[in-house]
């Protein structure tokens, strides 16, 4: 809108509204920027404050004091003070969680997209599915903590299929949490793919399964590992549902395999938070920068993963 | 081929080879049972709700309507009007602070920003809707409550350690990343010629923005709303950690209150017999946590669609 900038109104109160109209929408955006900076900056000082810390403008010893403090919290395993704690057991169950979401969650969301934009013709039966994922992924996620804990921890009272409050339960609960969301994304990313590629796969004597698999899936692949990624990561932060499937508050020792008792970290992190105790908020604080960095890491591959694909659909 | 570019003519050829027949049908199968999950999700939710919230009446004894407006949270009575109270306060007060924000940080990705600033702007507002409730919690209680004291007692104002206003105000924060890229994808569909017909007749940008643009994708915009409230209220570790776990009726914003989703994860850490009334009670205000949000979406996805019928 180049033109524009040539033309001013007369009345003074239209020139001026303008200009002021702009600066709120710019402050508003922003204001997002700077409580990230604010949310980062108070965490990773509180995180750092049980150290004798050097100013700020020591930057590489202060990232390598960060790297050894997030290390010793990642491995050390609840101990009796403050200073000889971390969070082992909370990264080892997240990341086990993190292992089975994947395996529950990423095919059986895959495979709904696939049928819904490429199977399934438009019509109620379509219409009744689709609204009904838009449904559950507003559901509140303390919901599906219920559902975890009634359907798979006490087996909807049949004893033999309670799994307990073992890995399994709260695998299988985040992963119904994100299912709708993994399939509103991978849906997106399969209907991005152009119609000319099926249509060339058809022609050629594919079976429909075939142009799926061999064709639309690797066309739509970079756009679904985008959804997918954002998608766990909201698995790994989430802490109410896994609330409700765990029963231990704090373990000794990490779990071995999936049928042990956890502890994710966003609910160690939780368990530190709620003492006013200074020691506790210190180490919630670390645990929440550990937390961050895994997240923000899969958060940037997915990024990464989105403008690569976007240059090469360009070339 | 149909209109949207789906295949919808059934398959006349079949390729050679036992396998390559059955593995088509065989995918079928599979990737209709995916997709069924996700009724079936649905399904248990309302299954488990309902049954566990019917046991819960009939174990307590308490009647549907003395539940919803009771005042006594406490065992016996089971009151849970101040929840619902609570839990209205926190969405109300934190769309005080994500709505206008929202909508103006969307205005300006959509109407003002550049190219590329807005490139680098949205993967960020992504990042920050990343971020789990936990840490806005934590952030409540490290910065936000501390800050409100700082401010607020040399006014003769008593702010206690766990307040509605900090938890109003992260939940708040967390919740402009979605009204701004809701709003943004809605300001964004209008057409661009709504836009030079009022440059045409001499209107500012300013007065494009909120006398054209703005009006042309009202409902979309409420629909953001609506979908933000609904996730205010399902709000839940911020919540529990800034707000605390007095249930009250007031408008005072600087005590403890307790929302629905405050009162389930203290049941849940009390340790209660499964099946005594006070562990059957969290099923039953799940249940109502369950129909307002629900109802809030479809609300605001009928506001949508009455939307996409006038531009597309």
């Amino acid at each position: 809108m180049q033109e524009l900038h040539t033309y001013t109104p007369h009345s003074r109160i239209r020139r001026i509204l303008g200009p002021l109209f702009a600066i709120a929408c710019v402050l508003a955006t922003f204001s997002g920027v700077v409580v990230l900076s604010i949310l980062l900056g108070s965490v990773l000082s509180t995180g750092l404050g049980h150290q004798a810390g050097r100013p700020w403008y020591h930057l590489p010893q202060n990232a390598w004091d960060l790297g050894q403090l997030l290390l010793s919290l990642a491995t050390k395993t609840p101990g009796e003070s403050a200073q000889t704690t971390g969070f082992r057991v909370g990264v080892v169950s997240s990341l086990w969680l993190l292992g089975l979401v994947t395996l529950f969650a990423v095919p059986v969301g895959l495979g709904a997209a696939v049928y819904l934009e490429e199977y399934v013709r438009p019509g109620r039966f379509k219409a009744v599915v689709q609204t009904n994922i838009a449904n559950l992924a507003g559901v509140p996620s303390i919901v599906y903590g219920i559902l975890g804990l009634t359907l798979f921890v006490r087996g909807f009272g049949f004893k033999p299929f309670a799994l307990g409050y073992s890995i399994w339960s709260g695998a299988l609960t985040l992963s119904l949490l994100v299912l709708p969301v993994i399939i509103i994304a991978a849906q997106e990313a399969i209907r991005a793919v152009p119609t000319t590629y099926r249509q060339a796969a058809l022609a050629l004597g594919a079976t429909r399964w075939q142009t799926v698999r061999d064709h639309v899936l690797p066309a739509a692949l970079p756009g679904i590992m985008t959804g997918l990624i954002l998608s766990l990561s909201r698995a790994i932060g989430e802490t109410a549902p896994v609330l409700m499937v765990t029963q231990a508050s704090s373990l000794l020792n990490p779990p071995r395999g999936p049928g042990d008792q956890y502890v994710p970290l966003p609910l160690e992190i939780y368990n530190y938070a709620k003492y006013p105790d200074p020691a506790d908020q210190t180490l919630a604080a670390g645990g929440i920068l550990l937390l961050l960095v895994l997240l923000i890491s899969m958060n940037a591959v997915a990024i990464v993963i989105r403008n690569r694909s976007g240059r090469l659909n360009r070339n | 081929m149909n209109k949207s570019g789906q295949i919808s003519t059934p398959e006349l050829w079949a390729p050679p080879g036992l396998w390559r027949r059955l593995e088509g049908p065989l995918a079928h199968l599979f990737l209709l049972l995916c997709t069924l999950t996700t009724v079936l999700t649905t399904i248990s939710i309302v299954v488990i709700l309902s049954v566990q919230s019917a046991q819960f009446f009939r174990v307590s004894g308490i009647s549907p309507i003395r539940f919803l407006t009771g005042t006594d949270v406490e065992a016996p009575h089971f009151g849970i009007l101040p929840l619902i109270w609570g839990t209205f306060m926190i969405a109300l007060g934190s769309s005080v602070i994500a709505l206008p924000v929202g909508l103006l940080s969307a205005i300006y990705l959509s109407e003002y920003a550049p190219r590329k600033v807005r490139a680098v702007l949205k993967p960020s507002l992504e990042l920050l809707a990343g971020i789990p409730t936990i840490v806005y919690g934590f952030l409540a209680l490290q910065l936000v409550t501390p800050g409100l004291r700082l401010l607020l007692n040399p006014f003769g104002l008593d702010v206690e350690q766990f307040n509605a206003l900090s938890a109003c105000i992260v939940v708040g924060v967390m919740v402009i990343p979605m009204v701004s890229s809701l709003s943004e994808d809605v300001l964004s569909a209008v057409p661009q010629g709504l836009r030079e017909a009022g440059y045409g007749l001499g209107a500012t940008k300013f007065e494009v923005s909120t006398r054209i643009v703005l009006p042309a994708a009202l409902s979309g915009v409420f629909a953001s709303f609506i979908l933000a409230l609904s996730r205010a209220v399902g709000e839940t570790m911020a919540v529990v950690l800034a707000a605390g776990r007095v249930p009250s009726i007031t408008l005072n914003p600087l005590v403890s209150i307790e929302t629905m989703t405050a009162y389930i994860v203290a049941v849940v850490g009390g340790e209660e017999a499964p099946g005594s009334p006070t562990s059957l009670s969290l099923f039953a205000v799940a249940m109502v946590l369950f129909i307002v949000t629900l109802s809030m979406n479809i609300v605001s996805r009928i506001v949508l669609a009455r939307y996409r019928e006038a531009y597309v």
